[in-house]
């Protein structure tokens, strides 16, 4: 029996102790001699010019350093590309401290450095700048009319494919038909850490920046590049991340702001956003959608037809994918697809955990419940009927896809069968009215170029690097995994490290694709690593492996042994006594077979089940039960893969019914940019959850088959809520979040 | 946030003292309001003086049956105790109802009463707002107001009271006592928060230097006939949209006393004696509640954001009623965490 097995199994997180411990360290939290702090200013106005800056009066406070403004800041990279980092859309990126112009409200036009935090926060309190404000839009409602339609610009975006068919017609003569709009507000990512950066300012004029973010190698490029620093100079460090979601997918201010000034004051700097601050830079944007489905009499879709608008900023084209999935998710043959994008005066949204799908799945989804009702049909029927068989938009078969798996298990496990379908048809004990709905989507499984190194030492154990990122996802875990597996090693014989540029380049943690790209990699270098030890084991007196290729061996419970006879081995520790040597290193790589994937589609998919329970005299809402079925590939560690769903589900819930960033467009700014009153669920809003993950197997896509799951569980969870909460009423709201006033 | 320097009070007229030598001093309880405030720089004392350690966090039965909270009692402290839960459950439950454990061990009741109002404005100093900058406008007027009063509003702010806990004091109606550079008085709790008007920088009647001792309760407590009933935008930890406070003495079917506030919907917790009134001597039925609920809310203003408050005001005051009739509300040991 083997022990050294751990893909697929659920061992609980690597990282858990340390996390819970405090032994982990946080950006803000590297505690280095001779810090000084630095506060962010921010404007108070969304639009106009900072006339004057009292800096002097600060400045005559002891302990007071220097307050960083466009009117003291060095010169710096001049052009706009090397402000531009691998995710940055289309545009001009915003550049801290630029110039005395005001782009969007909490714009950050000051850092106060001090020599304690205390005071750094004080003077920014007191520090008067004067401002001109010019008027200033901010509300989408306003530009419904002068949405455009944007360039290539971001990485990972896809313009709507071409229309097919003949979508208008097709609507037209349909025998049932449906139209409507769906809306949500802008919505914060807010991970519980607040955006940090430590500077350590050495001796020698390097530095190292401790920065909360999702790609040390994004943000060293991008300082390298704006402050003309080596790389050598320049090392970007971030080991844990309190949760992030998406919004350190760019550098954010913070980091810019810390190294200016460690680097003018020859000092080491902490700066540290504030929960208000956090409402200052990326988020999901505010986005309308409009749908037009039509069915034939036999219940197919007859046509297809959704067009998105959201907002983006004056400087840059942010871009997700928001309506191509709807010529995908089903088959149909008449699809038009539109998406637009309107300038405010606002910061640029960012990529916020599924962004495109997770809001496109809700306008699809929902219309998609109307148009089953219109139909008179059940809607999980009317989505089997509809099933897709292959990629219309791309035209190609799916690598694989098991959706209807996750429908029929999803369905058998909710008890769907004993749905009525009639809306306010169902009731529990106490009267209130019970809803059940659906809704799911897919999401790319991707695969990025990775870089590891993996160290074997004579004690046997096994240390792994690569520059990944750690969200929260259990990307040491798997890794962790993956590198045992593969060389049969216990789990408490390796270690693996992440987040450091002297580790091998990884990418962005982001799009799902780290378990694919960097387990790719992990696996690759610890086979290489294998390779050599099983030419050094031969090299061993009496040796049973002497004639062994690489692909006759296996690697389990700390042996190298044959395939053929598992007495044929030699202890892994025994071979490396015998070497002589300290350690044995490789560096190996991971990319993508393009030639393999070329001709597929490759997705994960999922399938939500949904209860509410509403008192309908008060308009409260409970989301009693919640099924999220998926089919994500091979599911590496089914502990974390499963917290990814449920942390997806209570998102989801999230987003259905409360969440929701509010302008006060009079002053272009967020008004509930707290806790307090940004408001996600609390524990008492979340019942039961369960997860499925249907059997899918894909060698296509990547050596381990899998397809990543930090995002797909997000699809759907709004939308299924939302058609419960009509399914139980019979009230459809298509403006989320569905709080208690949309139900009175 | 600015520098300050912090004294510890020993006894209640060193206290008082020690607030009326220092202008621009403040008390300071629990400090889960006060804080959060200072670090916004809506308030910037620059000499604290900390209440939490006077011996004023007793609670004690009074000679007149009635029951006496100590002013630094925490609100965990009073929600728990044996003889609020057995003799002034409402109040129990509106405790519970309210913010999270970790604030509520630490909130004081004096806090609880002083806590200022979550205006978004109020706590934003990029906006005007007449609560903190007198004469600067009310940004929530013709803004974003969801949250914001629709009884007894004036032009010049439409904030509300976030506390739960003073609504079911408002139906209980204690006295304030208190202690101030001119000694000792008692304020009846319905006198104790007032409506903005034209200073909407008080939010109570309390004179500079004063410092809150107790909250006398009288003995009636309702403790059969009562109901909480808190709506919010998320189950717990949320302040109230609305809340109501209902309490009710029945002979048979017949109503013989009652007592109704509200809370989340004027600057102060909203006691309507006169929706009292009506109910006494009428039978507790649905078309009694409903005809009292549709008085409470007969002036209500809706200010755009927040119109839906006074038909979910008038929801909730039926179901709240209803359920006390029903005396089906129980105090509790654990955190009441939901909405219904
Ligand atoms: C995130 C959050 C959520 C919350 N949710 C709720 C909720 O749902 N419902 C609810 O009711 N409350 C809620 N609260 C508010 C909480 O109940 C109050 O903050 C608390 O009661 C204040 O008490 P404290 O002792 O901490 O007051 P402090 O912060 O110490 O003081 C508040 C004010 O009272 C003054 N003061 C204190 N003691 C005295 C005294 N003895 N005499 C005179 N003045 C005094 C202080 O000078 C100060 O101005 C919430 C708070 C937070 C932060
Ligand atoms: S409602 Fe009151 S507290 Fe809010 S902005 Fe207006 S004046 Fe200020």
């Amino acid at each position: 029996m083997s022990t050294t097995n751990y893909i697929g199994k659920a061992p609980s997180r690597v990282d858990g102790p340390a996390k819970v411990t405090g032994a982990a360290t946080y950006a803000a939290e590297y505690n280095v001699p001779g810090l000084t702090y630095g506060w962010v200013v921010s404007s108070p106005i969304a639009k106009g010019k900072i006339t004057k800056i009292h800096a002097d009066e600060v400045l005559v406070l002891p302990g007071v350093l220097q307050v960083f403004s466009h009117e003291n800041v060095p010169s710096l990279a001049w052009f706009d590309r090397s402000y531009k980092d691998q995710v940055a859309p289309g545009g001009s990126p915003f550049r801290p401290l630029h110039d005395n112009e005001i782009k969007f409200s909490q714009q950050p036009v000051a850092l106060i450095v001090a020599e304690n935090f205390e005071l750094a926060r004080y003077a920014a309190s007191v520090l008067r700048i004067e401002y001109e404000a010019a008027p200033h839009e901010t509300n989408l409602e306003t530009k419904r009319q002068e949405g455009f339609e944007p360039g290539r610009g971001k990485t990972g975006y896809m313009p709507p494919p071409p229309p097919r068919g003949n979508p208008d017609k097709a609507w037209e003569e349909a025998a049932h038909r449906m139209e409507a709009e769906y809306v949500h507000g802008t919505q914060h990512h807010n991970p519980m850490e607040l955006f940090a950066t430590t500077v350590e300012y050495h001796a020698n004029g390097k530095i190292t920046a401790y920065d909360k973010t999702q790609g040390v190698y994004n943000v060293q490029a991008y300082l390298t590049k704006i402050f003309g620093l080596s790389k050598d100079n320049c090392r970007v460090v971030n080991e844990y991340m309190g949760g992030g979601f998406g919004s350190g997918l760019r550098p954010q201010y913070q980091v810019f702001l810390a190294v200016l000034a460690a680097l003018e004051l020859k000092r080491s700097v902490r700066v540290t956003l504030t929960r208000q601050q956090m409402f200052s830079f990326g988020h999901r944007p505010h986005t309308l959608q409009y749908l037009k489905l039509a069915t034939n009499p036999d219940g197919t879709l007859a046509a297809v037809q959704h067009h998105a608008l959201h907002e983006t900023s004056q400087f840059e084209d942010y871009t997700e994918n928001v309506v191509n999935w709807s010529g995908m998710l089903y088959q149909c043959d008449n699809v038009k697809l539109g998406y637009q994008l309107a300038k405010l005066d606002v910061y640029t949204p960012l990529d916020m955990r599924a962004p495109g799908a997770a809001t496109g799945s809700i306008g699809l989804e929902v219309a998609m419940d109307e148009m089953a009702y219109a139909a008179g049909l059940d809607p999980l029927e009317f989505r089997l009927r509809n099933y897709a068989e292959k990629d219309q938009n791309m035209n190609k078969p799916f690598s694989s896809k098991k959706l209807r798996d996750c429908y029929h298990q999803g369905a058998a496990k909710f008890g769907w069968d004993k749905r009525t379908q009639e809306p306010r048809s169902m009731r529990d004990a106490d009267g209130k009215l019970v809803g059940w709905g659906i809704g799911g989507g897919a999401w790319d499984a991707s695969q990025m170029k990775s870089a590891a190194k993996a160290t074997i030492t004579a004690d046997g154990k096994l240390l792994v690097l690569s520059a990944s990122g750690e969200n929260g996802t259990g990307t040491y875990t798997i890794m962790t995994q993956i590198a045992a597996e593969t060389l049969g090693l216990p789990l408490e014989a390796v270690t693996f490290r992440l987040g450091d540029t002297d580790q091998p380049e990884a990418p962005l943690q982001g799009g799902s694709w780290t378990a694919a790209s960097v387990g790719t990699a992990v696996k690759n270098t610890c086979e290489a690593l294998g390779e050599k030890l099983l030419k050094l084991a031969q090299k061993m007196e009496g040796s049973p492996l002497k004639n062994a290729n690489f692909e006759d061996v296996e690697f389990v419970n700390g042996q190298i042994r044959l395939r053929t006879d598992a007495n044929q081995a030699v202890v892994l520790r025994d071979v490396l006594q015998a070497s002589g040597e300290a350690k044995i290193e490789v560096d190996g790589s991971a990319m993508p077979n393009m030639v393999k994937q070329m001709p597929y589609s490759m997705h994960s998919h999922n399938m939500v089940f949904a209860e509410v329970k509403v008192d309908e005299d008060l308009g409260t809402v409970h989301v009693t039960r919640v099924l999220n079925a998926v089919a994500a590939g091979r599911i590496l560690n089914q502990k974390t893969a499963r917290s990814q769903v449920l942390g997806s589900v209570v998102w989801g819930i999230s987003m259905a019914l409360m969440e929701e960033t509010v302008m006060d467009h009079k002053f272009g700014r967020y008004m509930n940019h707290n806790y307090a009153e940004y408001h996600v669920p609390v524990n008492a809003d979340i019942h039961d959850i369960d997860v499925i993950f249907v059997e899918e197997e894909d060698d296509i896509v990547n050596p381990l088959g899998v397809k990543g799951i930090g995002e797909v569980g997000m699809l759907g969870v709004a939308a299924a809520i939302a058609n419960a909460v009509f399914h139980a009423t019979g009230k459809r709201v298509r403006d989320l979040p569905i709080m208690i006033d949309k139900l009175l | 946030m600015n520098s300050f320097t912090y004294h510890r009070a020993t006894a209640i007229g060193d206290a008082v003292q020690e607030k009326a030598e220092h202008p621009g001093s403040a008390y300071i309880g629990g400090g889960t309001n006060l804080l959060d405030l200072m670090k916004e720089n809506v308030e910037r004392p620059t000499h604290l003086v900390s209440v939490g350690k006077l011996p004023l966090a007793a609670i004690e039965s009074l000679p007149d049956g009635g029951l006496r909270l100590g002013a630094m009692a925490t609100n965990a402290d009073t929600a728990w105790h044996e003889d609020v839960k057995q003799r002034y459950p409402l109040l129990n439950q509106a405790i519970l109802a309210g913010a999270s454990p970790q604030l509520r061990n630490m909130a004081t009741n004096g806090g609880n009463l002083m806590q200022r109002t979550r205006c978004y404005y109020f706590y934003d100093l990029a906006t005007p707002c007449n609560k903190r900058e007198p004469g600067s406008g009310c940004s929530a007027i013709g803004g974003y107001n969801r949250i914001h009063a629709i009884l007894g509003t004036s032009e010049a702010c439409i904030a509300t009271h976030p506390s739960d806990m003073c609504v079911a004091l408002a139906a209980l109606a204690p006295s304030v006592r208190v202690s101030g550079p001119n000694g000792e008085r008692s304020i009846p709790f319905e006198d104790f928060h007032r409506l903005p008007g034209n200073e909407p920088e008080k939010d109570n009647t309390l004179e500079p230097g004063e410092l809150i001792l107790s909250l006398d309760l009288p003995a009636q407590g309702f403790s059969k006939n009562f109901s909480y009933l808190k709506l919010r935008d998320r189950s717990s930890y949320a302040f109230a949209l609305i809340s109501v406070a209902a309490a009710l003495e029945l002979d048979g079917h017949i109503i013989t006393d009652a007592r109704l506030a509200l809370g989340g919907v004027a600057h102060k917790p909203w006691r309507d004696q006169a929706a009292e009134n009506l109910l006494k001597g009428q039978p507790a039925t649905a078309e009694t509640f409903a005809r009292v609920a549709a008085r409470v809310v007969e002036n209500a203003q809706g200010q755009g954001s927040n119109d839906f408050k006074i038909e979910l005001a008038r929801r909730a005051i039926v179901r709240a009623l209803k359920q006390a009739a029903e005396g089906t509300q129980k105090a509790s040991d654990v955190f009441l965490n939901s909405n219904p």
